[in-house]
């Protein structure tokens, strides 16, 4: 049983996130729309946001989802301080994440002279825009899976080592098919949050047609010519973001 | 807990009010482009020290923006747009209280890192495969200068990256990622020894001209225009000229 009273917060906080993407819907030019959101620029955008969302996301996963489990199912000392460290980027302005990355991986930064010397340039390129993406989205899945891990329990992976399961067998089949909705929910956020990836990518980055401007940053030059072409993106924006949240969510629901 | 609750709420509400008890003081609001930030705080500080009791508060942006805000309602009392596309688009939808007057102009350089990796002399050079050069996006009014620039003196650019703002541009010269980019005079002055400035003599084929104009429906529209006054006065004048901008054609 609720207390009644909660609604009334409830409801007034969902009309607070949900008003402004109805008066976003209510700004587009609908006689224009098809014709704005299919140019070739905006073809490209969305094409490149996809492109770098999804690998984003992987590189969240294979790297994410073993940083998520050593934080759950280890104790050492500076633990607590180090997850603070790793989470940083869900506090930082992604803005500061991309001048960090600048002065890491830039042609100046700290490891910029090993890459040149690699011959690797990633100044300007859409590996860039993939580590940008990467590096805002990673806390994401890390917080979102070590709360998995931890709601799920060392139960069954106990009994499955007593039965003589390898550490590695364990975890291939009793941890990550235990913490699957956990792993997809995370995948999820890791994706929207990419999708949506602005400051970082745009102050690392750049900003080129077909190579480095994602949807965001087409929707941000827009707008400084043509509102209509850009509010017409930022709705596509957020349909691509509602179909991959409900797209998961239906996946979730059938593995239940 | 709920004893908490309710100081605080008042504590963070306070704030609120207490602004609009303070009748003594009166506030000119400047809307004026991010270029503008450093002459015109300056010029604010004159413009205090001549008028008891007002305060001169700055709202800087790419001038788009503000444009859009001011469309939007936002109340602003005097309008400085880096270029006459905005400040046309204020006209057009009646929202300048007065015509708009120039008041100052810019010019384009070329900047590049200090010592200048790759070697640049002249605007040709800007053309080399394989330099990494950033402009700013057509859309915005850097990059427009910066396409006409180069049609007049017959260059195709092509640039490694087209940034929103000049101030993205400059970002990727001082942090060396870019060998070259194209910016305003003022801001290669602004940004010190982050970056070197090399001169063309086909940038004066462009020039951007900043005009300024009171808001329409302005409260405050004899201290507007007062403020627009001292802009365009020797002492405004002599404040922007320092500060590399151009006088107004």
């Amino acid at each position: 049983m609720l207390p009644r009273w909660l609604f009334v917060p409830a409801a007034i906080g969902a009309a607070f996130v949900l008003l402004p993407v109805l008066a976003i819907a209510a700004r587009v030019n609908w006689a224009d729309f098809g014709e704005l959101v299919t140019s070739e620029a905006s073809q490209d955008a969305l094409w490149l946001s996809l492109r770098t969302s999804a690998l984003s996301t992987v590189l969240c996963l294979l790297f994410g989802t073993p940083m998520a489990v050593v934080l759950a199912r280890t104790s050492f000392p500076g633990q607590g301080l180090l997850r603070s460290l790793v989470l940083l980027p869900l506090v930082l302005p992604p803005v500061v994440g991309g001048i960090a990355l600048l002065y890491t991986f830039g042609r100046r930064g700290l490891l910029g002279e090993q890459l040149e010397v690699l011959g690797v340039q990633v100044a300007f390129s859409t590996a860039a825009v993939v580590m940008a993406q990467t590096f805002v989205a990673m806390p994401f899945l890390v917080v979102s899976l070590e709360g998995a891990l931890r709601t799920a329990g060392r139960r069954y992976e106990i009994v499955a080592a007593t039965l003589g399961a390898g550490p590695t067998t364990v975890f291939r089949r009793v941890t990550l098919p235990l913490v699957l909705p956990g792993l997809i929910s995370g995948g999820v956020l890791a994706f929207a949050r990419s999708l949506g990836e602005f400051g970082a990518t745009i102050t690392f980055a750049g900003s080129l047609q077909g190579v480095t401007r994602t949807l965001p940053l087409e929707i941000y030059k827009q707008r400084e010519t043509d509102v209509d072409a850009a509010v017409a993106l930022s709705l596509l924006l957020v349909v691509v973001a509602v179909l991959v949240i409900g797209l998961a969510r239906q996946g979730r629901i059938t593995e239940q | 807990m709920k004893k908490l609750i309710v100081p605080v709420l008042l504590a963070l509400a306070l704030p609120l009010t207490a602004c609009g008890g303070d009748e003594e003081e009166t506030t000119l609001t400047v809307y004026a482009a991010a270029s503008l930030t450093s002459g015109f705080e300056q010029i604010g500080e004159e413009f205090e020290a001549d008028h008891d009791g007002v305060r001169v508060e700055f709202s800087f942006a790419g001038s788009s923006d503000l444009v859009t805000q001011i469309q939007e309602g936002a109340p602003a009392d005097v309008f400085a747009s880096a270029d006459t596309a905005n400040m046309d688009k204020l006209v057009a939808d009646d929202l300048t209280g007065a015509e708009p007057v120039p008041f100052v102009s810019n010019t384009l350089e070329i900047a590049v890192p200090p010592g200048n990796p790759a070697g640049i002399q002249s605007f040709q050079d800007l053309a080399e495969p394989g330099l990494s050069l950033v402009i700013c996006a057509p859309e915005v009014p850097c990059g427009a200068a910066a396409q006409q620039v180069a049609e007049n003196a017959g260059v195709t650019l092509d640039p490694v990256s087209e940034e929103e703002s000049v101030t993205d541009v400059l970002g990727k010269v001082t942090s060396g990622e870019a060998e070259a980019g194209l910016v305003y005079v003022t801001d290669v002055l602004a940004a010190g020894d982050d970056v070197e400035g090399v001169e063309f003599p086909e940038s004066d084929s462009v020039v951007n001209t900043y005009p300024i104009a009171p808001v329409a429906d302005s409260d405050e529209a004899d201290l507007a225009q007062d403020f627009i006054d001292l802009v365009l006065s020797d002492t405004g004048q002599q404040i922007l000229a320092d500060l590399g901008f151009g006088p107004a054609t």
